[in-house]
């Protein structure tokens, strides 16, 4: 058993949140150096050189990429033998958040359904934990943002559809989104499990990084497939025309019911924000 | 390269038709802020025949809800949102004089229609792009709804503000005709 007391957690969320608000990783930086290259639009060109510009201002002057800057959604692998010390798990998590969008004057976007009044601090966060072996914490820190979460859809598909039913749905859901979810976006995939099963993992397919092929040969190339469909829609960067209207789908796959076909499609805008730690 | 024009409001009838799609332009002077809420209350007030606490006559009105400034920083991250939750309110408004709203996503076909008669324009900011327009705010100053926190209505001192005609006063369609323009199949 080793023993991680729960300010360290604390520490670790406030600043893996403040970090990633901030910071955009290599590869979607990458990926838009591509398209400034690639796109056939100059419209669409100037766009990826705005977005560009802007990672290096927010990296620069340590402001949000975006002022939406999301909902905290985090993904916590917690080893088996590990044993909590200084209070609830919780409770230390909803902390990180409350000081990491204080002190990084990130906006604050959580609030009552109904009501529409905000929760103040940011806070609940949303927390997908999993239990895994070995004694350490694994903390994914993801803000999501509303405009791209909004566009995103689960789907119980008839499971005679098959994957080209499949192929077919998520190019569709992106051509309906159009410029609504802030292209150019990364498109995640869950394909089985439960209803609920399949948002997961489709927000988690989010996490892997640009270029990163599923290692299964039949779904990288389902992936691959997908991409090229969907760049040609036509849609581009902001919606304004282009070839870059997504840099990235990842497909998920797991094992579902013999009645069902769940499919879960979670867009992310191009502030494609996570940042992990290892405590 | 699109065509780049420089403007400074308030705008003209004429600055807004010399305009068309696809066109990159920076935008100088004074522009006003507001969300859904702060529209429902404007248009409240028409309603209820009251004066508006700004003039709309010839302005520009930026739906964001910026993030918190930082000390000695007039705004924070600061782009765009999207514009279809202002459809409802913003036809009075151009029928009122107003020229311009700055925004993202697709807009009503009553609100295009708006800018067909009246003559005004939907310029797009780039979504997502909060620290890099930020940069072309010099001055941020709450003239009404203070309230409403991030939602109040501000007043904006631009200073080349990038920006992309999505409707222009024809009743052209950037989303429509780009899409189009690099469709493959
Ligand atoms: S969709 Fe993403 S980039 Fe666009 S405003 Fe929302 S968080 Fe920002």
């Amino acid at each position: 058993m080793r023993e991680v007391h729960t300010d360290e957690i604390t520490k670790v969320v406030r600043d893996l949140f403040m970090d990633a608000n901030c910071n955009l990783g290599e590869d979607v930086l990458a990926a838009f150096d591509h398209a400034i290259e690639k796109d056939e639009s100059p419209v669409a060109r100037e766009v990826m050189k705005e977005l560009k510009e802007n990672a290096r201002i927010a990296r620069e002057e340590n402001s949000p990429i975006c002022q939406d800057t999301g909902l905290a959604v985090l993904f916590i692998e917690l080893g088996q033998d590990v044993h909590i010390v200084g209070g609830d798990f919780k409770d230390a998590i909803n902390e990180g958040v409350r000081q990491g969008y204080m002190e990084g004057y990130l906006r604050k976007s959580a609030c009552d359904p109904f009501s529409r009044k905000n929760t103040g601090d940011n806070t609940p966060a949303i927390i997908h934990l999993e239990i895994v072996p070995g004694d350490k914490i694994k903390i994914m820190a993801v803000p999501k943002g509303g405009g791209a979460e909004n566009m995103s859809r689960v789907n119980m598909l008839t499971p005679a559809v098959g994957i080209e039913g499949v192929k077919g749905f998520v190019v569709n859901r992106v051509k309906e989104s159009g410029s609504n979810p802030c292209p150019p976006t990364v498109i995640g995939v869950g394909i089985g499990g439960t209803f609920e099963r399949s948002a997961l993992l489709a927000k988690k397919a989010l996490l892997r990084k640009i270029g990163e092929r599923n290692p299964d040969p039949e779904i990288a190339k389902a992936e691959e497939e997908v991409l090229e469909r969907i760049n040609k829609l036509g849609i581009g960067p902001m919606g304004y025309g282009g070839n870059t209207t997504s840099l990235e789908v990842f497909f998920e796959v797991e094992p579902c019911h013999i009645a069902s076909l769940p499919l879960a499609v979670n867009i992310q805008c191009h502030a494609s924000r996570h940042k992990e730690a290892v405590i | 390269m699109p065509k780049q024009i420089r403007l400074t409001t308030p705008l003209s009838t004429e600055d807004v038709e010399n305009l068309n799609i696809g066109d990159k332009v920076f935008l100088n002077g004074i522009i006003y802020t507001g969300r859904d809420a702060a529209h429902k209350r404007l248009i409240d007030l028409l309603n209820e025949g009251k004066e508006l606490p700004f003039d709309v006559q010839g302005q520009i009105i930026y739906y964001v809800g910026p993030s918190p400034a930082k000390p000695g920083k007039p705004i924070g991250s600061a782009g765009p949102t999207t514009s279809y939750r202002m459809d409802a309110y913003t036809p009075r408004l151009i029928e009122l004089g107003m020229k311009g709203m700055i925004g993202k996503g697709n807009r009503s076909p009553e609100v295009i229609e708006a800018m067909k008669k009246y003559k005004a324009v939907y310029l797009g900011a780039t979504g997502g792009a909060g620290a890099l327009i930020a940069k072309s705010f010099k001055k941020a100053e709450i003239v009404a709804y203070e309230d409403l926190g991030p939602e109040a209505i501000r007043k904006l001192e631009v200073e080349n503000f990038p920006v992309v005609v999505i409707n222009d006063t024809k009743g052209n369609d950037l989303y429509v005709e780009g899409a189009k323009k690099y469709r493959k199949e």
